[in-house]
């Protein structure tokens, strides 16, 4: 079965998808990812969609997760790369990814994740 | 109202969906939909495709290619001979869902096509016809 990379830059993981994905890809992909945030100790993940034709409502429901799970985890995830056409189709499905942090591209996504870092919300030191 | 193509495909597993999307895809590039309705097309055809394998137990999508004369068109069918649905209109209620996913599929596919219907029967199964023009 193929499997979708999960590339570490720094204190990030960095996640393409490439591929129409399977259910069983999806859910993979989730496992793996939730593994790597604590094996990493990584503070965000961004995920580039921006080859993703079509989200459905079982892909929409699995970023929610990963979004979900990598906030209980204390690390931030920005959705990436969205196409337009995949962002009309998902509000007017009714799934407008509530809670998940998006940037239009990569630089972005990476400069959210940084300023992320810096900005103490919870009274911690800064990252 | 002239059907200018006629195809069937199976609906039995995970792998079904992905090639049923890659067809709906083809044929709406074919008959020259725009890229956003390309992508409510095939993304509506994935939920009911995922309602018809999940609920209904596997079964079937039938792809006709549609020209009524000034339009061009695609009409999706899927059948299935499961359990069927009780009330509909409940059915059709988004945030309504009894396979624990978000309860979108029927309500937010609906507002995806140009013309959505549903028949069904409690122990003979459910089709679901959708079309979107062009």
């Amino acid at each position: 079965m193929e499997r979708i990379p999960i590339l570490k830059m720094g204190p990030y993981l960095l996640v393409t998808i490439q591929v129409d994905m399977h259910d069983r890809v999806a859910m993979t992909l989730q496992d793996e990812l939730t593994q790597q945030i604590v094996a990493h100790h990584a503070r965000g993940v961004l995920l580039d969609i921006s080859s993703v034709n079509v989200v459905d409502s079982f892909i929409g429901r699995m970023i929610g997760n990963i979004a979900g799970i990598s906030r209980v985890l204390d690390a931030e995830t920005v959705v990436v790369g969205m196409r337009p056409a995949v962002a009309i189709t998902l509000v007017e499905l009714g799934m407008a990814l509530p809670g998940v942090r998006t940037a239009l591209n990569v630089d972005a996504g990476m400069a959210l994740l940084k300023s992320a870092g810096r900005i103490a919300t919870n009274g911690r030191p800064a990252r | 109202m002239a059907v200018l193509r006629d195809d069937r495909i199976g609906v039995r597993t995970v792998d079904d969906i992905i090639k049923a999307r890659q067809l709906v895809r083809d044929s709406a590039i074919a008959q020259g939909l725009s890229l956003v309705d390309q992508t409510k097309l095939v993304t509506a055809a994935s939920e009911i495709a995922r309602n018809t394998l999940v609920h209904g137990g596997g079964g079937y999508m039938r792809l006709e290619t549609l020209n009524d004369g000034t339009r061009r068109g695609i009409r999706l069918t899927f059948s299935d001979q499961g359990p069927g649905i009780a009330d509909i209109a409940l059915a059709m209620k988004d945030g309504y869902s009894t396979a624990g996913g978000l309860g979108l599929g029927l309500g937010g596919t609906k507002r995806l096509v140009n013309e959505f219907d549903l028949e069904s029967e409690p122990g003979k199964g459910t089709k679901v016809t959708i079309l979107r023009w062009r």
